[in-house]
């Protein structure tokens, strides 16, 4: 049985911890408010760029000077998994999930025989990661001294990996990261980037192109990773807020119920302790 | 009094513009081109310049760093990759765009067209005035 003073401090120090998750809580649903916004911000960029690279794609895509970006190098013996997650932690399972998925994808492809490489972003991924695949991390990119997401961003990104493929160190690219849906649900999502797949585009050959089809495909392609990268970062940026949010909330809630808990045995051996004292001075009272 | 066509301008952050336009100066990879109503639909890459759009509420004048401009005989959608509004651009943001495409052309095999889009910039810097 602990002693009262014990209690006490309990009670005290718990509440410290529900007041400091509570202001966590609020301070990622003002973050994901922005993160929303500057996902929202993104799209009509996002979209549009996704439509012309697409039907580009597909009108080009069939001939033989296609280029590699789009038919890829032709083998598919070295992937590079860009995995994405937090900087920080006290966001449940956000990064788990994540690296879950990957660690699922790189044991999949080993057990075809081809080579993995890992590209991190964001450094709980690089912890988890480092464990079991140490050998085969190639990159990682620190997002920590980022306040706020920009489009460079995602173009530094974009251009290691872009330089990594024009060196010819690998073959198929596959980002993952996690999909905004609400503030309770993130999907863990992989999405191939190289070779680019577009998956629903036609070909409309109405457009003039200046200069040919072509010469604008291969200066878009890059571009259209970046834009890849960027909606990845966005989405992954207002899961982690929303997946803090929900953790922060449960665990507001849990400090809630252990205070009730701790207070009510306070409370009891409190009383235990006046009753037994009441019963001392009777018991003594009555002896004389 | 010309047709009207629907101008969208769009960086990878933020919608830029949303207008109504008689006339829009494009700074076309290929040389700069001026897009009204009816034009033949097209596509082409931008180099770094100035994009003019002419509305019924005057001209509004944006810098660009590149990217892609899909014409149709109604519209006009920019997409650019860095844009800024002329009257917010600053020397400071200037430098920046010229420091990012050198570091970019430092690292690109192919180096006449960084070499271009560096030229191209600093040509942009002195047509703006700074």
């Amino acid at each position: 049985m602990p002693s009262l003073k014990d209690l006490k401090n309990k009670i005290a120090s718990v509440k410290n911890t529900r007041k400091i998750t509570k202001a966590m809580q609020m301070v990622s649903a003002a973050k994901l408010r922005r993160a929303q916004d500057a996902a929202e911000a993104a799209r009509p960029y996002a979209e549009r760029m996704n439509a012309v690279v697409g039907s580009l794609a597909a009108s080009v895509g069939s001939s033989a000077s296609a280029p590699r970006l789009l038919a890829g190098t032709g083998s598919d013996k070295v992937h590079l998994l860009v995995v994405m997650t937090s900087e920080r932690g006290l966001c449940g399972g956000f990064n788990s999930t994540i690296v879950r998925l990957a660690r699922a994808k790189a044991q999949e492809l080993m057990a075809q025989g081809k080579t993995v490489k890992i590209l991190t972003v964001g450094k709980k991924g690089r912890e988890q990661l480092r464990r079991d695949y140490a050998d085969k991390m190639v990159g990682h990119v620190d997002m920590s001294e980022v306040k706020r997401l920009g489009y460079g961003n995602a173009q530094t990104i974009a251009r290691d990996i872009l330089a990594r493929f024009a060196a010819g160190e690998c073959d198929v690219v596959t980002l993952f990261y996690n999909r905004f849906q609400s503030v309770v649900a993130q999907i863990p999502t992989a999405l191939q980037v190289i070779p680019a797949k577009y998956e629903g585009a036609v070909a409309t050959a109405v457009y003039d192109y200046e200069p040919g089809e072509e010469a604008i495909l291969a200066d878009l392609l890059p571009r259209g990773i970046a834009t890849q990268v960027f909606t990845a970062l966005l989405e992954n940026g207002a899961s982690e807020q929303g997946a803090r949010m929900s953790a922060m909330d449960n665990a507001t809630r849990n400090a809630g119920e252990m205070i009730t808990k701790y207070t009510t045995i306070y409370n009891r051996s409190r009383q235990a302790a006046i009753t037994k004292e009441l019963i001392e001075i009777i018991s003594g009272a009555e002896a004389l | 009094m010309a047709g009207t066509v629907q101008f969208d301008l769009v960086s990878p952050e933020r919608r830029l513009a949303s207008i109504v336009a008689t006339e829009v100066q494009i700074p076309g990879a290929e040389g700069d081109m001026t897009a009204m109503e009816g034009h033949a639909p097209g596509i082409t890459t931008l180099r770094p310049g100035v994009l003019r759009a002419t509305s019924a509420a005057g001209v509004k004048s944006f810098v660009v760093s590149g990217g892609f401009a899909e014409i149709t005989a109604t519209s006009i959608s920019v997409l650019a990759e860095q844009a800024v509004p002329l009257e917010e651009m600053t020397p400071a943001i200037m430098d920046k765009m010229v420091a990012d495409a050198t570091l970019a052309a430092a690292v690109n095999p192919d180096k006449d067209a960084t070499d271009k889009v560096v030229a191209d910039l600093l040509a942009m810097r002195a047509a703006a005035g700074q």
